[in-house]
């Protein structure tokens, strides 16, 4: 039998060197692959002469290796989902963007859009699992929620107070962006990939420059590697600053919510005086940075850095020392370890429920090949405190990173001219974004322009934790276990 | 109860005055654009070309610039540094669309409420958030105005849970197909009169989301009573488009 393309993070590949297996041996390979450690990272398909072809993409996390599989069929494919849970959504996507029937699949809904007669129904519309029962009630929340958030529409089955089952439709954020990337890159690709979701700016931008550095075999100056970190990580400290506040303002624990607003913003502003946008706009471009720092500037960061991050240690502690903030945080919204390399969870979510996987870790690039980024000592406890203080111990060691790295500025350009990108190739490129792993596809066709670009954002994995959460807690727990991810819509809905 | 005391104590009194002339940006900021059309020798039309969001149109020889279309990111300026330059500015609300429509230096800033509707709302404003399709930083700048920093709430102005709470809706997003209906049913449920804000260039232009199938915009029959430009609009220039409407500011 045919074996699996063998290939490395950021390699471009030829597209011709993708074995395409036959359907049956495509049944065997996966499964087996699945079985021996491999993770999906991509998995989606590509409308071809003759039908569709699948590909996906493997990661081997502790052998810093990928894997591609690859069949062509038509009409329908067989679902390895009830094998493979962590293939739910990604199933589900491939039926609804390539019209095939993914037989087999348990729970095959829509996931950003459906049609009937030809118009668009909003996803909150269609048929929910349902409990029944004289004494069970069904909670709908959403699209439009309580808060300044963006929309999603969420379904409990409850029991009282106790939620057996919470389900969760997206895609009212849907605006066809990566059927645009498609004959790029054009005038609007790099604002789409900023844009892909706003408070990830610099992962997906970062992954997005990296594709294209690749398939041109371009090499990003050192000084560009350096300020891609800084802006990556502070764009890290930044957001989970800001969800501690808000788990804290979710217990009702108010000195920290306020500080932690505060502090968020004055982190936001740091990349501000970087790139002159406080989420990072304009600052990563294919083959290297849009801005540069002066010394005085350097100087000027440094202060706030170390002002902001004694402020940020300071609101933290108080959590951990407060136990009216402890009782709530512990032992909610549990995700086992099981449950969470089931699901193919990433990020800090993952971690804290003891997946120790971290993109920078197992594939690093730039300056993460001579860094470390794993915490010793993080909490495995999946619950939302678990949660909480892993994002306050990356908030920690992004500190120590940019700290370090802006007296660490190697001399040199922060901009090389990329060059064309090669014809018929394909690359994956992964970057861990403050929520986890991004997960960018691009495929190049005969004039070296975007056949298909297919994106995976961290929430992507991570919706259906959070809904795995919620199993047999509290209604009143939702919040709080919400923000403990803060998983995009946006970046789901594309 | 003690540390918390401590903490506040060192955490420091962070909100800012506002309006202010001691609130300071970063240099690189790029803010209201200033056009020195004179400069301009109206013929190679490359700025019209370069904009990523057809933000710029070159009428009777010289570049007009939609503030509801640009997303702020300077390509023309580098392109034209004679012509186009992003200044220090964040007052950019209008309250007609057309004002947002820059040929020179003038700039015409949001216009208080009539005298009926600023008895109603010019010390109390409740404004319902709906996010319907972006990418979740105008959102994002929206929440921000209710930290300390900003604290919204001392101008009388809150984001609300519930539209019957509500005197109007802030939109932000490009109205996707499928957030139109939510859209919809949001607006009907504030009592009326209500206002509407349309926050960012999505809501105002549908950003560089324009003319995608997917996406929609704000319905023509929803009156829309303040624009508030940028990818995403700062802080600032929400708040300040805000007051500006109330009469707060002048």
């Amino acid at each position: 039998m045919t074996a699996p393309l063998s290939l490395n993070h950021l390699e471009a590949a030829g597209f011709k060197s993708l074995t395409t297996l036959t359907p049956d041996e495509f049944y065997t390979s996966a499964p087996e692959r699945l079985t021996a450690g491999g993770r999906a990272v991509s998995y989606f398909g590509l409308p071809e002469e003759g039908g569709t072809r699948l590909i996906l993409i493997l990661a081997f996390d502790y052998e810093r290796r990928l894997e591609a599989l690859s069949t062509v069929l038509n009409d329908s494919f067989r679902s390895l989902t009830p094998d493979f849970p962590q293939l739910h959504l990604f199933e589900r996507e491939i039926a609804e963007q390539c019209d095939l029937k993914a037989e087999g699949h348990p729970w095959l809904k829509p996931v950003r859009y459906q049609l009937k007669s030809g118009l668009p129904v909003p996803p909150g519309i269609t048929e929910f699992f349902k409990v029944r029962g004289r004494e069970t009630h069904e909670v709908a929340v959403g699209p439009v929620h309580a808060g300044v958030i963006e929309p999603g529409h969420f379904r409990f089955q409850c029991h009282g107070e106790l939620v057996f089952h919470l389900e969760i439709a997206l895609g009212y954020q849907h605006r066809g962006i990566e059927s645009r990337l498609i004959g790029g890159p054009g005038k609007l690709t790099s604002h789409y990939m900023e844009t892909l979701a706003g408070d990830t700016t610099i992962g997906h931008a970062s992954a997005y420059c990296r594709a294209v550095e690749a398939l041109c075999c371009a090499r990003v100056p050192p000084r560009a590697e350096v300020l891609r970190a800084i802006m990556l990580e502070l764009e890290r400290m930044a957001n989970h600053t800001g969800d501690l506040g808000a788990l804290a303002g979710d217990v009702a624990y108010l000195p920290t919510a306020s500080f932690c607003g505060r502090l968020r913003g004055d982190i936001l502003n740091m990349s501000a005086l970087i790139c002159g946008n406080r989420f990072g706009r304009n600052m990563v471009i294919p083959g290297g940075t849009a801005f540069d720092l002066s010394p005085a500037l350097i100087k000027e960061l440094k202060l706030r850095l170390d002002a902001a991050f004694r402020d940020v240690r300071d609101a933290a502690d108080l959590l951990w020392s407060t136990s009216s903030v402890m009782a709530r945080f512990e032992g909610t919204g549990i995700v086992s370890k099981g449950t969470a390399m089931a699901l193919g969870l990433v990020g800090p979510a993952a971690r804290a429920s003891g997946v120790r996987h971290d993109v920078r870790h197992n594939f690093p690039v730039g300056i993460y090949n001579s860094k470390a980024v794993l915490s010793e000592g993080a909490p495995e406890s999946g619950d939302v405190y678990a949660r909480a203080y892993t994002r306050w111990l990356e908030i920690k060691r992004s500190y120590e990173l940019v700290s370090g790295l802006l007296y660490s500025l190697p001399a040199g350009p922060i901009f090389a001219v990329p060059g064309p990108m090669k014809a018929e190739s394909f690359v994956v490129s992964l970057e861990e974004g403050w929520r986890g792993e991004i997960c960018h596809t691009a495929v190049t066709d005969n004039a070296g322009k975007f056949r298909h670009y297919k994106i995976k954002d961290p929430s992507f994995n991570n919706w259906q934790g959070l809904a795995m959460a919620l199993r047999d807690g509290q209604i009143s727990d939702f919040p709080l276990c919400n923000k403990s991810f803060n998983l995009s819509y946006c970046g789901h809905d594309l | 109860m003690l540390k918390e005391i401590i903490s506040r104590l060192k955490q420091g009194h962070r909100t800012i005055d506002f309006p202010s002339a001691g609130i300071k940006l970063s240099p690189r900021f790029m803010g209201l654009p200033e056009i020195k059309c004179d400069a301009c020798g109206g013929n190679c039309a490359k700025c019209a070309d370069i904009c990523p969001t057809g933000a710029i149109e070159i009428t009777a020889g010289k570049p007009v610039l939609d503030m509801g279309r640009c997303v702020f990111c300077g390509k023309c300026a580098a392109l034209c540094p004679g012509v186009f330059k992003f200044g220090a500015d964040y007052k950019l609300a209008a309250s007609k669309r057309g004002d947002l429509l820059l040929t020179g230096e003038v700039v015409k800033r949001a216009e208080t409420l009539d005298a009926s509707m600023k008895k109603i709302f010019g010390r109390s404003l409740r404004l319902r958030v709906v996010s319907a399709g972006g990418c979740g930083a105008c959102e994002a700048d929206c929440n921000v105005l209710q930290t300390l920093v900003f604290d919204l709430g001392r101008f009388g102005v809150q984001f609300v849970a519930s539209p019957r709470h509500a005197d109007g809706i802030l939109v932000t997003g490009t109205v996707t197909q499928n957030m139109k209906l939510a859209l919809r049913k949001t607006y009907d449920a504030v009592p009326a009169p209500k206002i509407v804000v349309a926050a960012g260039a999505c809501a105002i232009s549908g950003g560089i989301y324009a003319g995608h199938p997917e996406t929609a915009g704000i319905p023509e029959d929803i009156p829309v009573n303040l624009y508030i430009p940028g990818c995403p609009p700062h802080p600032l220039t929400i708040l300040d488009g805000l007051l500006r409407l109330l009469g707060r500011i002048e």
